[in-house]
């Protein structure tokens, strides 16, 4: 009792907003730690997942380029296929956003198809196309998100596991969808719409550019916004988060809603490419979109994971889709080879978090006892 | 002690009643940052039951594990009927005849009675399981225990705690174990399925087979034990005392016996306690705690002590609105606290450091200065966006005063020490608008050295004005730094009284008299 404790100053219980004195600890921090890389937000470890994404993309142009240099040999050939690439990805890139974040944040969303399908068929209802395309825009948007609201006050008030409860979604969405439209395809009257699919700028489709500024929204959204620090919180340890004081619940809502918005984008994005809207749209997006976050390196079970290494995700299984067709393969085998990308992604991601080097101290254990 | 009665229990052949099945020495097992078993002697014979006593944080737990399979120790020896013996799993243990009967009992719930016991090494005939065989010896070996009217074919959801643990011993017989671990086995039991547990426990020792038992209640330990062996802090204090005769006294000191030295910082002179800020009245939730009342003034240090269960850490969550009580009310300075919202009591000014670290406070693979933000990050940010450059510099600067180490706050939190995620737990609420802090074991598994750390930043946060709620398992930890104390004891505030008028003894007896009274009631 009587040993003098080693003295420890503490902070002064001063209000966080006295800017005197965090200006001061402000250039003591920066002196004494090493500035962050602007790239910092997104994780070094997922910036380093993600230069190996990059080199499977690259590996994978070799292999087209070698496979078929008939093509390749012409530059402007190779720009064109890129962005046929990226168009292709840009519908599902778009859904994989929303579903990266529902991912990060501990959940799933097996809907987002049926979301797709639901608000694609209600922005090309007759009564919906007469109000033009802002309304057709608007309809799918609020569709989305109101599905997305469902789904999210399912899971966090109504405590049902994200995967039945976006399951039952899945089959009822689709279902809505098959009413609403009588089973027929609804064709778009709406040239404005029609033409986010075939117009370009500067040489680029419109799409990507939606692909683009939806990726960089989520990008800023996950990785500068405190709407992005709560999803790593509550994917990674709701309990905690709770503790501290953030609204899990409010928030695992807001994650679907978020999720229903990307939705409600792909299916403008998605019938402006058929000019037409069906239930059966966008089937097994969610297959594609949630294989994607995998391979980008997100944990499914919840916080951390990356937008960019998402959208890499998606890209990788466009250019294999890209190079199957140009070398007139058929879609069973590439679905095969699809399936064997995500089991080695997985793997990748074990080894890197060391559980299989603990796999084999196990079995070393067991050989020696 | 053993009552002779027919032989229920086939005996393994070859037992020898009070031959040295299991000898420990010296046995250490250290993990980051705490030396969790220091030194541990046991000596266990055939046929006897032998007492593991201790506090919590004693050693116990990590005691049986060594001896089930689950670690290794570092250093020190395991001799297993003469043989140094070095288990490499749990089912190497339970192949040798060590079975161990864990408090929560590890029972596939939805599997029946006879596929439990028999869990891993099924009677099989050409790879299909002799389910009729199985049935039978299940049959077999609950009759022996007593226990004949549980169907081998019931599921075991749908048995009583009592039944459940049958089941773990008819798994343990299923093995032909020498040596049965029942870890606190009466906790989950009624009275009357005490003296049951008991009977078999006494059948068991009768052919043979040693028991190792571990129990709060000293009660117990004098109807079933033959020999206590005391453990403190990792250390075998007392081995082989006679469990009948020993005093009460002596078994507590041996527990209580100081061996960590508690380097606690001296009171300031004017302990000025200001204005009441927590007012907790009548607070209630059935079979967790019942009319707690409690008050905490500005700069005063509370603290609950209570034996694990006691409802001390309920009480906490519930203040905070992790819980929502089913009556009474919390009042922070005056004002009501809407019940049951974390975010009502954190925008009140309460703030607290959770029982389990890793679990309820921290996201381990997150950086140092976003988990010290967790619960600020929102007031840094503007338009939703997060200034991390602020949130770093605060970090650091809470880093620096509680003198974390290591001090880039860029690290994962995993990283750390306990010692260290507890500053970064602790070092939350410090970033302002504090004013009360519930700490519920604020130094479990943290290391002498950042011990002495944190009871230096408690203290100073109460020279500031800062209430604290404060609970712990280690009765000299609060009444070393709690200016009052509240004694709990299954659910109930049992005494009240200024640290200065308690000590040690005083405490642990009121904290396991009641088990005792409780025993004797029965």
């Amino acid at each position: 009792m009587s040993d003098s404790p080693p003295t420890t100053k503490l902070p002064a219980q001063s209000p966080p907003v006295d800017p005197a004195e965090t200006e001061v600890a402000g250039h003591k921090a920066s002196a004494g730690t090493a500035r962050l890389s602007w790239w910092h937000g997104d994780g070094g470890d997922g910036a380093r997942r993600n230069l190996a994404l990059i080199g499977v993309l690259l590996i994978l142009f070799v292999i087209g380029a070698a496979t078929r240099s008939d093509l390749y040999s012409n530059p402007d050939w190779v720009w064109a296929n890129m962005l046929s690439i990226l168009k292709l990805a840009s519908v599902v890139g778009v859904v994989t956003v929303g579903m990266t974040f529902v991912i990060i944040g501990g959940g799933i969303d097996l809907s987002v198809g049926a979301i797709v399908a639901l608000a694609g068929v209600w922005c090309t209802t007759v009564a919906t196309q007469s109000f033009g395309a802002a309304g057709m825009i608007f309809t799918a948007i609020v569709v989305g998100m109101a599905v997305g609201l469902v789904n999210g006050t399912l899971i966090a008030y109504g405590r049902l596991v994200p995967f039945i409860a976006t399951l039952a979604m899945l089959v009822a969405a689709r279902g809505l969808a098959a009413e609403i439209s009588d089973k027929q395809t609804q064709i778009s009257q709406n040239s404005t719409i029609n033409g986010i699919a075939s117009n370009s700028l500067l040489g680029i489709p419109l799409l990507v550019y939606i692909l683009a500024a939806v990726v960089i929204a989520g990008w800023v959204l996950l990785n500068r916004t405190t709407f992005g620090r709560r999803t790593v919180a509550v994917g990674g340890n709701p309990e905690a988060a709770r503790l501290a004081g953030i609204n899990v619940k409010l928030h695992t809502v807001l994650l679907y809603v978020l999720s229903g918005l990307c939705c409600g984008i792909a299916a403008i994005m998605l019938t402006a490419q058929a000019t037409s809207a069906q239930a059966a749209m966008a089937n097994l997006y969610e297959l594609d979109a949630i294989a994607a976050v995998i391979i980008g390196g997100t944990l499914l079970s919840g916080g951390r994971g990356t937008i960019v290494g998402s959208l890499l995700g998606v890209i990788i299984f466009a250019t294999i889709t890209n190079l199957f067709a140009i070398n007139g393969l058929s879609t069973e085998a590439q679905n095969m080879v699809k399936g064997g990308i995500i089991v080695a992604a997985v793997l990748i991601q074990q080894v890197q978090f060391g559980s299989l080097s603990q796999f084999f101290r196990r079995n070393n254990r067991l050989t020696t006892s | 002690m053993s009552e002779t009665g027919r032989p229920l229990v086939e005996a393994p052949a070859d037992a020898v009643a009070g031959e040295v099945v299991l000898r420990l020495s010296d046995v250490v097992k250290t993990f980051p940052g705490v030396r969790a078993l220091d030194g541990v002697q046991l000596e266990v014979r055939a046929g006897e039951v032998h007492c593991l006593l201790g506090q919590n944080g004693a050693g116990k737990s990590t005691l049986i594990k060594v001896l089930a399979g689950v670690h290794r120790p570092d250093s020190g020896l395991v001799e297993w009927r003469g043989q140094p013996v070095s288990f490499a799993n749990p089912q190497a243990a339970m192949r040798a005849g060590i079975a161990t009967i864990y408090q929560e009992l590890d029972l596939v719930e939805d599997l029946s009675v006879a596929e439990n016991a028999f869990l891993g090494h099924e009677p099989r005939s050409l790879g299909f399981i002799r389910r009729g065989h199985m049935a039978r010896r299940t049959r077999q070996i609950l009759g022996r225990l007593g226990h004949a009217e549980i169907p081998p074919g019931r599921m075991v959801r749908a048995l009583p705690a009592a039944g459940k643990q049958v089941v773990s011993m008819a798994r343990a017989l299923s093995h032909e174990a020498r040596l049965i671990i029942m870890d606190e086995p009466s906790a989950v039991l009624a009275h009357d399925e005490v003296d049951n547990l008991f009977r078999i426990v006494r059948e068991l020792t009768a052919q043979g087979i040693a028991v190792i038992y571990i129990s709060h209640r000293l009660e117990e330990i004098r109807e079933i034990g033959d020999r206590v062996t005391v453990l403190k802090d990792g250390r075998t204090t007392a081995a082989n005392l006679p469990a009948r005769d020993t005093p009460t006294r002596d078994l507590v000191s041996r527990m209580t016996g100081r061996t960590i030295e508690y380097v606690f910082p001296e009171r300031s002179a004017d302990t000025t306690v200001g204005e009441k800020l927590l007012e907790v009245d009548g607070l209630t939730r059935s079979g967790e705690f019942a009319d707690v009342s409690l008050t905490v003034a500005a700069g005063e240090i509370v603290g609950i002590a209570g034996l694990v269960g006691s409802g001390r850490s309920e009480v906490l969550e519930t203040i905070y609105g992790a819980r929502r009580a089913e009556s009474g009310t919390v009042r922070m300075a005056g004002k009501a606290l809407r019940p049951g919202s974390v975010g009502a009591a954190v925008r009140a000014g309460l703030g607290m450091a959770p029982e389990e670290r890793k679990s309820q406070a921290l996201l381990l693979g997150e950086p140092i200065y976003r988990n010290v933000t967790l619960a600020t990050f929102a007031r840094y940010a503007r338009l939703g966006f997060t200034d991390i450059g602020k949130e770093r510099a605060e970090a650091d600067r809470i880093a620096e005063s509680l003198e974390m180490r290591p001090r880039d706050v860029n690290r994962p939190v995993r990283t750390l020490s306990g010692g260290n995620q507890q500053k970064v737990v602790v070092g939350r609420w410090l970033l302002g608008g504090t004013r009360l802090l519930l700490l519920d074991e604020p130094t479990r598994g943290v290391d002498v050295g950042a011990r002495a750390e944190l009871y230096q930043v408690i203290r100073e946060l109460a020279a500031q004005g800062v209430g604290v709620l404060l609970v712990s398992s280690e009765v000299p930890e609060v009444l070393g730094l709690a200016d009052r104390v509240l004694v709990m004891r299954e659910g109930r505030v049992v005494r009240t009284a200024p640290a200065a008028e308690l000590d040690e003894s005083t405490v642990l007896d009121l904290v396991m008299s009641g088990s005792l009274m409780e025993g004797a009631a029965a």
